[in-house]
């Protein structure tokens, strides 16, 4: 699908507010309806990285996610918003097909990884979680040393001929991550020994030295106080220029500040896409407003 | 006021409550303390009575003789048909030359252990140069000798009912004025297989029978039991197949011991014909009784491995076997070798089953091989259990306290692994 078809899908939806809202975007407009669950906004966009369609997430009988269409830029950052359970963290990991891990858990529709359905019969997950690289919520580093955290992945991927090219690596990812200052004179030391934000930094740096295309991040800054979250935020910011970037946040002045574009979901439906700072000054769906001026959530 | 009045009321009610509750707690407490005291005062009561029984086997009673291995006593080719209890006796006589008559000599005699003449037996042909020399020599004395020593037996009551007589141990008394008996420390004990003279009873054969039987329970349960729970934990679909062998591996760990070894009775030894008595089949049958324990343990220490950590693997592209190799296993090795050093010390004290596949022969020799008949610890305690003579009360004990010792050093190990690589997340 293209970007002139998403644009006639946004018009072809059964809500004439839109057309009417798109050009007085910083008026106060029409009321924007809580009832509906159609995505409004601008999900879609031209040589998209990612190109989900019609993506659904059942765990057993229960429907986690209902026909989300969404695509991901280059180099774009993209923050998932939403209240709790609503299905952001599901989709988020359907992106580098995580959830083949719950065995009850059913994806269909189409997500495209450039071009190739990552879904596919043939597709291998091993790559696949290479170039979609993933940062947990709680700082997960391996219970070795810093240097070993890092080398992982190039070591099972063969990435490095030799030592000395892990060792660059290691450093490279180390740099790009913002830790090397601090850690490079004890890399031999366990990587659990580290603060909270330096271990997510690790696990960064972690998911960078595989060179992926996407970094993956759920809810990367939760367990961390204020500063270790602010270190983090401008890694995130340094990141966007090579990465593309989507994460999912509780934390709306994190998404603000943080990301390009931002995604409102809510009980599993992808309510709203937009520009960061339009969804944060100018929602157009009902739901979004009440959840951005913190009515629930 | 009224407000004021309903707050004092409100924390009179829980003050009164307050004394009950605090009761409650210090008579659970009291409890639990009173149930760790009375099972610490059996286990130190069965250590005493143990240690009370078994010390003085550690010390063998000995007669010093002057052996004179006269050069014409022996044919150079044939040193071992050489007649050395002759050489005992003479030794004997030398002391108590007043001791005439058939009887009263054979009394003299029955001093020395009936093993002394092996020993001479031994020493002459390890050094041939002995030969033409005149040696003091420390022999075990009879276990009878022993016991009176000891005071196990009576010196005392109606010479008839007395397992030594009047003359006998004014012998023992003369000789031990003399100097030339003493208690002296057993290495028999330690480096001699089973005997029907308790002075010569050792358990070296039953240790190194436990040891053979252990490194195949060892050798066979931890591969399998490890990779039976990593394939049901990390691979097998949840389905009611595998529910099914679950409920089986529980209740293949509640399983007599016996039926274990009634199985190894008619498979291993009727079907495919190994060796009875031997450590081989031993280990085999002690394998099926660990195997449960050791996957039931292997399985709880591998679901102990947190989510985030098989998260981190997979989400920078490991395959599954790479998570499990590389951080599941690593992580989970020491709950597992927990589970299989409790399991194996569980199998170390085990005597049903290799009851029933003929371990529980008496073997003199110490077994070299996995197909020699051999017999282990608790099996030899058992045997010895069961013998008349006073002496091989103390050697029971004994042989208790050798096994004891190893399966406290066992589970010692155990706990220090779960120290020593112990992690928190």
């Amino acid at each position: 699908m293209d970007a002139a078809q998403a644009v006639l899908k946004i018009s072809d939806m059964p809500f004439p507010a839109v057309d009417e809202q798109q050009g007085t975007v910083e008026g106060a407009g029409p009321a924007p309806r809580a009832d509906n669950r159609d995505t409004v906004g601008e999900p879609f966009v031209e040589d998209p990285r990612m190109t989900c369609r019609d993506v659904n997430v059942y765990y057993g009988e229960k429907h986690a996610i209902r026909d989300v269409s969404i695509d991901i830029a280059h180099n774009e950052v993209l923050a998932m918003i939403g209240p709790s359970g609503c299905g952001k963290s599901t989709f988020l990991r359907c992106l580098n097909r995580m959830n083949d891990t719950v065995d009850t858990c059913r994806v269909s529709g189409r997500i495209l990884l450039d071009g190739l359905d990552i879904y596919g019969r043939l597709v291998d997950v091993v790559p696949l979680r290479a170039r979609v690289g993933m940062v947990f919520q709680k700082p997960n580093p391996f219970p070795k040393s810093i240097y070993d955290n890092i080398a992982y992945g190039p070591r099972i991927h063969g990435l490095a001929e030799s030592r000395s090219e892990l060792d660059g690596i290691v450093e490279n990812s180390l740099k790009k991550a913002g830790l090397w200052q601090e850690v490079h004179d004890r890399l031999d030391q366990p990587g659990t020994g580290l603060s909270g934000g330096q271990q997510q930094r690790l696990c960064i740096a972690r998911a960078i030295a595989v060179q992926p295309e996407v970094i993956l991040m759920d809810e990367p800054c939760s367990a961390l106080d204020p500063i270790a979250t602010a270190t983090v935020e401008d890694l995130i910011a340094e990141l966007r220029e090579q990465y593309t970037i989507v994460i999912v946040t509780h934390n709306m002045q994190q998404a603000a500040r943080v990301s390009r574009r931002t995604a409102y979901f809510h009980l599993g439906a992808l309510i709203e896409v937009g520009p960061t700072d339009r969804i944060f000054t100018n929602p157009r769906h009902r739901l979004t407003e009440d959840y951005i001026t913190g009515r629930f959530g | 006021m009224q407000m004021n009045d309903k707050a004092q009321t409100t924390m009179d009610v829980v003050h009164r409550g307050l004394a009950r509750r605090y009761r409650r707690e210090r008579l659970f407490r009291r409890l639990g303390l009173t149930a760790v005291l009375v099972s610490i005062g059996f286990l130190a009561l069965l250590f005493a009575s143990i240690v009370a029984n078994g010390w003085t086997a550690f010390q063998q009673t000995e007669i010093l003789l002057d052996i004179d291995f006269a050069a014409d006593h022996f044919d150079v080719d044939n040193l071992a048909r050489a007649n050395y209890s002759a050489l005992v006796k003479q030794g004997l006589r030398q002391l108590f030359p007043d001791v005439r008559g058939r009887k009263d000599r054979r009394r003299l005699y029955r001093l020395v252990s009936s093993g002394a003449a092996f020993l001479l037996q031994k020493m002459v042909m390890q050094d041939t140069s002995l030969i033409g020399t005149r040696q003091r020599v420390w022999l075990p004395a009879d276990d009878e000798v022993d016991m009176l020593i000891k005071g196990h037996i009576s010196r005392v009551g109606p010479e008839s009912q007395r397992r030594l007589s009047d003359r006998q141990i004014a012998w023992i008394d003369h000789l031990t004025a003399l100097g030339r008996l003493k208690k002296r420390f057993n290495t028999t004990f330690f480096t001699a297989g089973d005997s029907r003279e308790p002075e010569l009873a050792g358990i070296r054969g039953a240790m190194t029978g436990s040891l053979l039987t252990m490194l195949v329970t060892l050798l066979l349960s931890f591969p399998m039991g490890v990779a039976a729970a990593v394939y049901l934990e990390e691979f097998a679909p949840r389905t009611w197949w595998t529910d099914l062998i679950e409920v089986n591996i529980n209740n293949l760990a509640a399983v007599p011991s016996i039926v274990f070894g009634l199985l190894g009775l008619a498979f291993f030894l009727d079907v495919l014909g190994l060796p009875r008595s031997a450590p081989l089949v031993g280990g085999m049958v002690l394998s099926l009784m660990t195997l449960p324990t050791i996957i039931i343990a292997s399985r709880a220490s591998l679901k102990s491995v947190p989510p985030s950590i098989r998260e981190a693997a997979l989400g920078i592209g490991a395959s599954r076997m790479q998570v499990i190799v590389h951080h599941v296993l690593p992580l989970a090795m020491p709950g597992m070798m927990t589970g299989t050093i409790i399991g194996m010390a569980q199998a170390l004290g085990e005597t049903a089953p290799l009851l029933m596949i003929g371990m529980v022969a008496f073997i003199v020799d110490v077994p070299s091989t996995l197909t020699d008949p051999a017999t282990v610890l608790p099996v030899q305690i058992y045997l010895w259990a069961d013998a008349p003579e006073r002496a091989f009360v103390e050697r029971t004990a004994a042989a208790i306290m050798v096994l004891l010792a190893f399966l406290i050093c066992m589970n010692g190990l155990a706990v220090f692994l779960r120290r020593r690589f112990e992690r928190r997340w």
